[in-house]
């Protein structure tokens, strides 16, 4: 299929598709970050995700439109106070969730999931009635618009720099307070032991209720930025909950690092393959392969050791 | 065959037309129901005449029933529908509704699912007898729906574009069928833009499908050439690759069919990848994004694009004006109108006209008197029933502009028959 | 050699549990209803058959599917792909270009009929393709999953990923399967029109019949030993293995069950509704279908029924008076259900109409494997009714312990770590 083009337009294209499976690799850590931090540290299963991402999204466009009545002077920077406060919203309506409801259901994931995908649903229905139920549009400070031209053919998309960017700094965000912060140490001392992290003094109640705090503001993060690549409306959520899920369970529940890889797989995989089958095919195929890998190997592909 | 070109259309202003605009101010209501009643006091038949089937119609009122999703996935696209087939009954109402009888709405909630859209329409035939019902708008909902109204004989008006292919003697089609919206788009681009190559890309099911056959038809009929066809699942929000793959084939005309939350993806990952639509290199077409679809999109983003349907918001005409003005007073200034909002506001008048000159709520009878009714006071213009349930219209093509609004570029100049089965794009 | 256990099939309640369902489905329901309602409660009757499964194999195999959409569309294509041949002969499809084959096909391009759906021209393959087909699918997941020891959280969202892929599958290929659109405009059976309101009635009644043959199946699983070992099983795992038992051969048994039961209410939908479309291979329908489940209690088989019909029924009265309020009503339904009373309805009944009901309803008889049956480990239940249920069985003399008898029937003494005491 290659044989009409110059070697040239074949570099730029490879060069492009590169930067795409960037994009989505980007977006998908950036959707499953939060959700590995719940399922993975809490093992809990948090099917009201995307909802939590559409709040994020829906904080944007309504910080967007107080910028643009009262501030229209600052308008080009809202966009880092929209994230701001998408974090907060969605991180006080996670430790709301977490103590009205998640709290109780401790050891029992299936009934976790049964509980979010309720919340879920009546998330839906609260956006429907108070955004409607059409798809509102959230503008764009012109800057984070349209492309930088690094050659004729070699034209990188703004927002999607900015996705890797942002992407880049909250894995590593992540990470240190994961694994430098001592909140990274005792969440993951609960993880690893609850009984004895609770006889040495940590108060797993609020390690749990943060640590979902911060899940679902990570989640909120995430929405705020697909404002810039996706739709923003009451049941846009539900688009990304299948691909969230995947990566996480393909990546090894418990570990970020297998987070990032299985999004890296996820990503060049589908980007290869759309660009020779067609977009149908090319999910299915993606699909299948994830899904059979996980029946080889359950554990996902980094898991770490404890003891079950 | 007669053919109406646009002027005529608009010029013909009936009696009716003329009451309708002035009682969309409220001063003029009540003069409205006097002249309405006054002048249609001759039309109040007792109800076993007009009625013989069982019908819900009294000796003051008709039922009819509203069926579209308002919950679920299509909420977002189905609330225009549901927001101007309710103004039209007002309308109806306020000059006296139909046969002396005023409408009654019984609406139903779809929820985005097809067999609950089958369910609900056997409970408006079977329980609540409505005399007509207006509604549906995905081809699932409609095909789900078909056999209930088939065999309850019951008499939809379906609002939305679609794939054709489809000729039903129990619904009346008010949106065009693939054909009508299709060619002449392609014939313009082609004409005017001097477009050789397309690249068709879609949603996966079927009216892009079969909508993307009949270009492609037409496209080789014309001795041009499609340099790709891709289709990705709905809901879908990851583009950059086939637009990888549009910057590599270089086409001169994208001839994209996206739906739902996918084309607000699509649209604005376009535009990140630096393809400027207003440059026209390529030129964008679309068959699939009403104003409705732009207020998700974001004006700027898809500025430049151009949509060949049937209606735009801005269209010129003392009509539309009205119809634009009701509109905005009953749901809010900010509101947009999208094609399939404009048909579904035809729904009620045409069934209104088919009863009145069948003199009757009889389904049967409003089949038979349906093939011809004119409809000189759509804000379309001018529209007429064909044989085959679909309407005569015609075929615009409008340019996208940041305000989120369409300026219109084209208007053919004919009305063009409908054709659900078009011989040779099969 | 099988022991001969001292469980008697059904205990006195049970009995009179199936004759009041019975009682309800064949006399109350066709008696006060018109046939369009009863049309709806039949449907409604083709979601409990997936709640049914789904008892046997979340409830007591612990094994959570959210995807049993699949097997209820696989189940209702394959009644669809046979009646819209019959309905696609050539003289009712003469204007089609290629007269003879299903409409879809036709606007697709499609000349010719596939090979694979020409044996669905024969009802006989159709039924047992209805039956076989799904199970076989069911099969391979299960061998693939469980031999692995894939299971809970994960075995829950790899399922939802297959519905996923089965959606755009179906979807995409819309030439054989009739894409979005699903299989519409199904008319006759065997020459007999199934739109008719006499045929409405009599499907009902095979529905409602079918329905009862599972539900004796399941009873008939649920009192032999291999149901005792599937609770056991469900809360201890490693001790049914340790035992000497192939823990992942059961697990595949009820999940292939439950896969046949789906697809035999999606067979009885497609009958009674008349099409089939690929909304409810996918994961939302795949989920509500859980909480039919859960809302009736996972471990009564009575109540997946039950629970089934007083959702359905609830969403049709809501949607028709307060549309935009029923999603807030589903929703608050899972929490409530999750959070409140996790066994459902049923442990409502129990706790506070059971006692109530004269002496001669509950008998002195009720045999020992009813009640492990009906207790259901700690992990599974919450706080104050945990215990209570709890004591009610220890509380009860054990008389013949056997094999599964002499496992706790509760994991308490597990400790939160990870770490067994014993």
């Amino acid at each position: 299929m290659f044989e009409e083009y110059s070697m040239a337009e074949l570099t730029d294209i490879l060069f492009m598709q590169g930067f795409a499976g960037l994009i989505l690799f980007s977006v998908l850590v950036l959707m499953a970050l939060g959700l590995a931090i719940i399922f993975g540290q809490m093992g809990v299963i948090n099917m009201a995700h995307g909802e939590f991402m559409i709040l994020g999204a829906y904080t944007t466009y309504l910080t967007s439109h107080i910028f643009e009545t009262y501030l229209p002077a600052l308008f080009d920077g809202y966009f880092f106070v929209a994230m701001a406060l998408a974090f907060l919203v969605c991180f006080a309506l996670g430790v709301l969730v977490e103590w009205g409801m998640i709290r109780f259901l401790f050891k029992r994931p299936l009934d976790t999931l049964l509980a979010t995908w309720g919340l879920s649903l009546i998330l839906q229905q609260l956006y429907r009635t108070v955004f409607g139920a059409r798809e509102v549009g959230v503008t764009l400070p012109e800057w984070m618009m349209g492309s930088y031209a690094m050659t004729e053919t070699i034209e990188v998309p703004i927002n999607g720099i900015f996705v890797m960017v942002l992407t880049l700094f909250i894995a590593s965000g992540v990470y240190f307070l994961m694994f430098r912060s001592l909140w990274g140490k005792q969440v993951r001392a609960v993880v690893q032991n609850r009984p004895m992290a609770g006889a040495v003094g940590i108060d797993t109640g609020k390690v749990d209720r943060y640590t979902f705090g911060i899940g679902c503001g990570i989640a909120g993060i995430a929405g705020s930025a697909f404002t810039m690549i996706g739709s923003t409306g009451p049941t846009s959520g539900q688009l990304y909950i299948v691909d969230t899920f995947l990566v996480v369970v393909f990546g090894g529940a418990q570990s970020l690092i297998g987070t990032i890889a299985s999004a890296f797989t996820i990503s060049q995989s589908q980007s290869t393959l759309e660009f020779f089958l067609s977009g149908s095919m090319a999910k299915v195929i993606t699909l299948l392969i994830v899904v059979g890998i996980l029946m080889l190997r359950p554990q996902g592909l980094f898991a770490l050791k404890i003891r079950q | 065959m007669c053919i109406f070109n646009y002027e005529s259309g608009s010029r013909d202003n009936s009696p009716v037309f003329k009451r309708r605009s002035f009682i969309k101010t409220l001063i003029a209501f009540p003069l409205g129901l006097i002249l309405a009643s006054s002048t249609l006091s001759w039309a109040n038949p007792p109800t076993s005449e007009v009625n013989t089937t069982g019908l819900a119609v009294t000796d003051d009122t008709v039922t009819v029933g509203i069926l579209h999703s308002v919950t679920g996935t299509m909420a977002i696209s189905e609330t225009g529908s549901v927001q101007a087939e309710k103004l039209a009954i007002d309308q109806i109402n306020a000059m006296g509704g139909v046969l002396g009888r005023k409408i009654e709405y019984i609406q139903e909630d779809g929820a985005s699912d097809w067999p609950t859209f089958a369910e609900k329409s056997k409970k408006l035939l079977v329980n609540d007898k409505v005399a007509a019902v207006f509604g549906c708008w995905t081809s699932a909902s409609r095909k789900a729906v078909l056999p209930v109204f088939e065999q309850y004989n019951g008499m939809l008006y379906y609002p939305t574009f679609y794939e054709g292919l489809e000729q039903s003697p129990n619904v009346i089609y008010t949106g065009q069928e693939a054909t009508q919206q299709i060619i002449a788009g392609i014939d313009w681009v082609v004409k005017e833009k001097g477009a050789k190559t397309f690249y068709l890309l879609g949603s996966d099911y079927i009216w892009p499908r079969t909508s993307n056959k009949i270009a492609r038809k037409h496209i080789e009929k014309l001795g041009l050439k499609v340099v790709g066809e891709e289709y990705y699942p709905l809901g879908h929000t990851q583009f950059n690759s086939v637009i990888n793959k549009i910057k590599l084939k270089k086409p001169d005309v994208i001839y994209a069919i996206v739906v739902g939350g996918s084309n607000v993806a699509f649209y604005k990952q376009l535009k990140a990848a630096g393809i400027d639509l207003t440059k026209e290199k390529p030129l964008l077409l679309t068959i699939s994004v009403t104003e409705d679809e732009i207020l998700g999109i974001g004006g700027e983003n898809i500025e430049g694009a151009y949509a060949a349907m049937k209606y735009f918001q801005s269209l010129d005409n003392p009509n539309n004006q009205a119809f634009v003005q009701a509109f905005k007073d009953k749901w809010g200034q900010d509101i947009v109108i999208g094609d399939v909002t404009q048909a579904a506001y035809l729904g009620p008048w045409l069934w209104k006209a088919a009863v009145e000159k069948a003199g009757s709520f009889d389904i049967d009878k409003i089949r038979a008197a349906s093939p011809g009714i004119e409809l000189t006071t759509a804000p379309e213009g001018y529209v007429r029933i064909h044989e085959n349930h679909h309407l005569w219209s015609k075929t615009r093509v409008g340019l996208a502009q940041k305000d989120g609004q369409y300026k219109v570029v084209y208007e053919s100049e004919e009305l063009i028959e409908p054709n659900p089965f078009p011989v040779g794009y099969q | 050699m099988r022991q001969r256990s001292n469980i008697r099939f059904m205990s006195r309640q049970e009995v009179l549990g199936y004759v009041l369902l019975a009682v309800i489905l064949l006399a109350i329901i066709p008696l006060s209803l018109d046939v369009f309602r009863l049309n709806l409660i039949g449907k409604y009757l083709t979601y409990a058959f997936v709640a049914l499964g789904l008892v046997l194999c979340w409830g007591y195999g612990g094994i959570l599917s959210l995807g049993q959409g699949v097997f209820f569309g696989l189940g209702g294509y394959c009644m669809a792909m046979f009646l819209k041949l019959e309905a696609s002969d050539p003289e009712s499809t003469k204007i089609q270009s290629t007269p003879g084959i299903p409409d879809f096909m036709d606007w697709n391009q499609i000349t010719e009929l596939p090979w694979w759906w020409e044996p669905f021209r024969q009802l006989p393959f159709a039924l047992s393709a209805i039956v076989l087909l799904p199970t076989l699918f069911a099969f391979i997941i299960g061998v693939a999953m469980f031999k692995l020891r894939v299971g809970g959280v994960y075995f829950a969202i790899i399922t939802q990923a297959i519905a996923a892929i089965m959606t755009i599958l179906i979807i995409g290929q819309q030439g054989y399967t009739g894409g979005v659109n699903g299989i519409t405009d199904l008319r006759t059976l065997l020459g007999w029109d199934i739109r008719s309101d006499s045929a409405k009635v009599i499907l009902y009644y095979v529905c409602s019949a079918a329905l009862f043959i599972c539900l004796l199946l399941s009873q008939f699983i649920r009192y032999k030993k291999l149901g005792r070992i599937l609770v056991a099983m469900r809360d201890r795992e490693d001790r049914v293995r340790f035992s000497g038992y192939d823990v992942a051969n059961f697990k595949i048994f009820v999940f292939c069950l439950s896969a046949m039961f789906s697809a035999i209410g999606g067979a009885m939908f497609t009958l009674q509704v008349g099409f089939m479309s690929p909304s409810f291979v996918g994961i939302v329908p795949s989920i509500e279908m859980v909480i039919y489940c859960a809302v009736g209690g996972r471990l009564s088989l009575l109540g997946a029924v039950y629970g089934t019909l007083l959702v359905n029924w609830a969403k049709t009265i809501f949607s028709e008076t307060f549309p935009e309020l029923w999603l807030f009503a589903m929703g608050a339904l899972f929490i409530a259900v999750v959070m409140a009373f996790p066994n459902g309805l049923a442990s409502l009944f129990k706790r506070y109409i059971e006692p109530k009901l004269p002496a001669w309803y509950s008998g002195k008889t009720a045999g020992l494997g009813a009640s492990i049956m009906r207790t259901d480990s700690s992990k599974e239940t919450v706080g104050k009714e945990a215990l209570e249920e709890k004591n009610r069985v220890v509380s009860k003399p054990i008389s013949k312990p056997e094999t599964v008898g002499t496992m706790a029937p509760s994991s308490d003494e597990k400790l939160e770590g990870g770490v067994y005491v014993d």
